[in-house]
């Protein structure tokens, strides 16, 4: 199989997944762990394949642009790929312990076409294609978020919905302007021209506040802690971890690319809205008292985290760009497991309230575990995912005078220990209850492996940062 | 791999393989947890024990994995790393046996030994780290490793001291995490060199000024440096073993030793000097010192009275290393051994009047020593060490320290050392007073049958064998291996231009 050939199967292969799991009236158990498997297979081939050239391009049918559809990855798709294709088999095998008949189908089917959007959104090469994986990546998200089925869920997704499609209205708005004024949607053709084209600075901003909405970044974030919080654990994940993500992940690519990092405006209302971010959301997950809420609202704060390193990209170079990357992989790590890890808890004391969790460190000692591992990578210590993150991330403020940026980040981290530790230190406290039911012991396991390697991505800094490769 | 590089791993994973295993062990394997933790303590002293070896004849164990660009993961047991490693090795040892006596019957002690290993891992890996972000890496593990063991009771009080602790800990981990990044900004490296690397790095005095008070005030916490050593003596609801360990190897010494190393191999001590950095830090060593003994006579509890001597005896060692010229970094850096034999000896028999007679404060110890000699000798032997006197551990540390403020014509550290004996003997010498020489006031608890020493033969052994450890190394201080020799020996290989 050619290098190139493996694009359009990197996005077949999932959403046919998809879709049988949705027909097939039974086996989604293991058509889930057997097609996400596969899908991780596919992406470790691909990161195979560009750690020789650099960059892997297919234009689909053969056609060439502009008029066919041309997928394209380079180190930053190669990355993301690879760790949505890692966390993926975990998320499926918590998942076919948690569910089973109809909801455990419904969740294959829907979990599978929302990874093949994911993957396709990551090597599309037009802001079409994008727009449409966008939106199915985002309409899954909602169904999977309305999975749960009760009320409380069922209204969070509809805000959720509302929130997508509002976001993709505005993108979708924007790609129309810029098509209007080039004639093209292609990212390669467009590259650097954004800035100087007619309303190319209306469509950016109409882009990037759709894509902040869906990405929910402080303070268009409204929809995402109720959404997060009241579904059940693999997919709180797979949102937290992989969903708001996809959005910041276009941001990335209109910016730097179509629009040259243009603007110095930019780079610090980015920087702006990424620090309030950090800090008051950081500050909420500190104040709140169920666990699954502390855990959605650490989500947005982390995002603020990302916004930062985003906008120090032109101005810092590969240590903000690599600070990006790091961050993402590891909170994407961290955030799945905590999620998964906190779902268990709650699961064995029948809710979420923080003071209720009668010494769980003595009857689930993996899942406390797995809150303490990916709660060291969220904190910054090292050696974690997340430390490696947060010392690129300062070393790219300190490099460019940004010491309020530097107070920021310390703060951040600081925030983080402290909500992190509450939910360690309820985990010690309460009386016993032995009669409570048992965990499959894959519903830890699964969340214990992806904090341990938020951890372990600690050490994997140096082949991650040259499989990124430079800025683009 | 060659065995220069192997065995700095092989002593980390000797404390860290075991306590990995034993979060998976049943509860109730009492015996393979046991024979674990004191095959993994043997292996490393034997480990060790090849490493001085090598490193007095000159040899290097070192190892490193590139973390990021220009920043790497390093061990180095270098002559310094090896006195800090040699004394959590042994400590370690005696501990584990003391521990497994200690919490007979108690609940949840898989947990305890496993993150009890870890605590050992991370001191042992700050003791070897080869750079700053190595350290920085291990300081925090220890952060991480020693919260479940303070709130181990699981009670409110103990929830409480840990988050006290937390909060002084992660605080100065954020410090210690600012001073690292600003100084790799400033000088792209991190790298440990003997005299320091920053002068000549071409960054302006003031800045670097900054970064030492950062990274001071970072290891500072741990060290329990006033004013920010309020964690201490709350951590105090901790079993006995955990604050033997807290206090004479693992937290307070992590802070300590940093302290050595930020002065030494990051700075230099001339260069500091010349920053105008070492005053400041030995006026506050002196006021901690001077404060923790003033605090230290006020307290009833034994465990509390013995946490404030801690906050005063562990900034001997920042004031030796503070006041420049070899013999006062003697004093200094070997006191880090001293101390740390002498307290915990204190410790464990603190620990055993509580576990064997129930007794917690001073004014209940009134003629313990007819119950319990061997214990109250030990005691004894050890808080003569720390007033100072001759032939123990402690007076070589004083003698050393005057030797050194003297030659520095720091006349003033000479008063604070006479000052603090004096305020030692005046909180050390009733208790001892109390035992050996008042009646009992309440009849004690009967010796159980079948046992024929005054406490269980774990309890025992380790603060009798740390006693005389004290003995020793006050007696044989000029032979070769002895702390002090090999003080000296850090002091003229690394510190000070030959």
């Amino acid at each position: 199989m050619s290098a190139s050939s493996l694009l359009p199967l990197l996005v077949l292969w999932p959403l046919a997944g998809g879709l049988l799991g949705l027909l097939l009236p039974r086996g989604a158990g293991p058509l889930l762990l057997g097609v996400s498997t596969g899908n991780l297979a596919l992406a470790v081939a691909l990161v195979d394949a560009l750690a020789g050239a650099g960059k892997v391009a297919h234009s689909v049918g053969g056609w060439s642009t502009p008029l066919g559809i041309a997928l394209r990855a380079d180190g930053l798709s190669a990355v993301l790929i690879l760790v949505a294709g890692a966390v993926a088999p975990l998320l499926a095998l918590y998942a076919s312990a948690a569910y089973a008949g109809r909801e455990l189908r419904y969740f294959a089917g829907l979990f599978l076409l929302f990874l093949g959007a994911l993957n396709g959104l990551f090597i599309a090469g037009d802001l079409f294609n994008l727009y449409v994986t966008l939106e199915l990546l985002g309409l899954s998200a909602v169904a999977l978020a309305a999975l749960g089925g009760g009320a409380a869920a069922l209204a969070a997704s509809l805000r959720y919905l509302l929130a997508t499609i509002t976001g993709s209205l505005a993108y979708l708005l924007g790609v129309a302007l810029l098509y209007r004024a080039t004639g093209t949607l292609d990212l390669l053709q467009l590259s650097g021209q954004g800035p100087a084209l007619p309303g190319g600075a209306v469509a950016f901003a109409l882009m990037v506040a759709g894509l902040l909405l869906k990405a929910a970044v402080f303070p268009l974030h409204f929809w995402l802690p109720p959404a997060h919080a009241n579904a059940s654990p693999p997919v709180s994940a797979a949102l937290s971890a992989l969903a708001v993500k996809a959005p910041l992940y276009l941001l990335l690519r209109l910016w730097l690319s179509t629009y040259d990092g243009a603007w110095p405006l930019v780079a610090e209302l980015l920087a702006a809205i990424g620090a309030a971010g950090v800090l008051w959301c950081s500050l909420q997950a500190v104040l709140q008292r169920r666990a699954k809420l502390l855990v959605a609202y650490s989500t947005v704060a982390q995002l603020g985290y990302l916004l930062l390193a985003l906008a120090l990209v032109p101005a810092a170079g590969a240590a903000a760009y690599g600070a990006f990357t790091l961050l993402l992989v590891s909170h994407v790590l961290a955030k799945a497991g905590l999620f998964l890890a906190v779902g268990n808890l709650a699961r064995r004391a029948g809710h979420d309230r923080l003071d209720g969790f009668e010494r769980v460190v003595q009857h689930l000692p993996l899942s406390a575990s797995a809150i303490a591992l990916a709660g060291v990578s969220l904190m910054g210590m090292p050696p974690s995912g997340g430390f490696n993150g947060k010392w690129l991330l300062l070393q790219a403020a300190i490099a460019t005078g940004d010491w309020w940026l530097v107070a920021v980040i310390l703060v951040g981290g600081l925030l983080a220990a402290v909500y992190i530790f509450k939910l360690i230190e309820h985990t010690f406290g309460g009386s016993d209850r032995p009669d409570a039911t048992a965990l499959p012991r894959r519903m830890e396991w699964a969340a214990l492996t992806l904090a341990a390697s938020a951890v372990g991505v600690g050490f994997l800094g140096q082949p991650l940062l040259r499989l990124l490769g430079g800025v683009p | 791999m060659s065995e220069h590089e192997l065995l700095p791993l092989a002593v980390l994973a000797t404390s860290l393989l075991p306590g990995l295993v034993i979060f998976f062990l049943p509860e109730g394997a009492v015996r393979v947890r046991s024979v674990l933790n004191l095959a993994g303590a043997t292996v490393k002293l034997v480990l060790v024990a090849v490493m001085l070896w090598g490193v007095s004849r000159g040899e290097n164990y070192a190892v490193s994995y590139p973390l990021l660009p220009g920043l790497t993961f390093s061990l180095r047991a270098d002559s310094l790393a090896l006195l800090f490693v040699t004394l959590s090795a042994q400590l370690w040892f005696l501990t584990t046996i003391y521990a497994i006596g200690y919490l007979e019957s108690s609940p949840n002690r898989a947990r305890f030994f496993g993150f009890f290993s870890l605590c050992v891992t991370a001191t042992v890996g700050v003791a070897m780290a080869g750079n700053l972000i190595t350290f920085l890496l291990f300081y925090e593990l220890l952060t991480l490793s020693t919260y479940p063991l303070v709130v181990h009771r699981e009670t409110a009080a103990a929830r409480a001291a840990g988050n006290r602790y937390l909060a002084y800990t992660i605080g100065g981990g954020a410090a210690l995490l600012l001073g690292t990044a600003w100084l790799y900004a400033e000088t792209g490296t991190l790298t440990f060199t003997p005299r320091g690397f920053v002068d000549g790095s071409g960054a302006s005095s003031p800045v670097l000024a900054a970064i030492f008070f950062l990274l001071v005030a970072g290891v500072g916490v741990k060290a329990a440096l006033v004013p920010l050593h309020g964690w201490l003596p709350r951590a105090m609801v901790a079993p006995a073993p955990v604050s033997a360990l807290l206090h004479a190897v693992a937290v307070v010494k992590a802070g300590a030793f940093g302290i050595i190393r930020i002065v030494y191999d990051v700075f230099g001590v001339e260069y500091a000097a010349e920053l105008g950095v070492t005053d400041a830090l030995a006026a506050v060593a002196a006021v901690t010192i001077i404060y923790g003994s003033l605090r230290a006579l006020a307290q009833d509890d034994l465990k509390r009275r013995l946490a404030f001597s801690t906050v005063s005896q562990v900034s001997y060692i920042a004031l030796g290393v503070a006041i420049v010229g070899p013999l006062a970094s003697i004093g200094g850096i070997v006191h880090l051994v001293h101390q740390g034999l002498m307290k915990i000896t204190l410790f464990f028999c603190a620990g055993n009047y509580a576990e064997t007679l129930g007794l917690h404060k001073v004014s209940e110890l009134d003629g313990v020593g007819r119950r319990m000699p061997l214990t109250t000798a030990a005691f004894t032997v050890a808080a003569l060490g720390m007033i100072g006197l001759p032939p123990m551990a402690g007076f070589i540390s004083k003698w050393y320290l005057g030797l050194g403020a003297i030659e520095a014509g720091a006349t003033w550290a000479v008063f604070v050392l006479a000052g603090s004996s004096a305020l030692n003997a005046a909180y050390f010498l009733p208790i001892l007073h109390r035992a050996w020489f008042r009646a009992p006031t309440a009849a004690w608890a009967p010796v159980p049958a079948g046992v024929r020493a005054e406490t269980a033969l774990a309890l025992l052994l380790p603060p009798v064998i740390t006693a005389l450890l004290v003995l020793l190394a006050g007696v044989l201080a000029s032979v070769q291996y002895s702390p002090q020799e090999w003080a000296t020996l850090v002091v003229r290989r690394e510190f000070y231009a030959p």
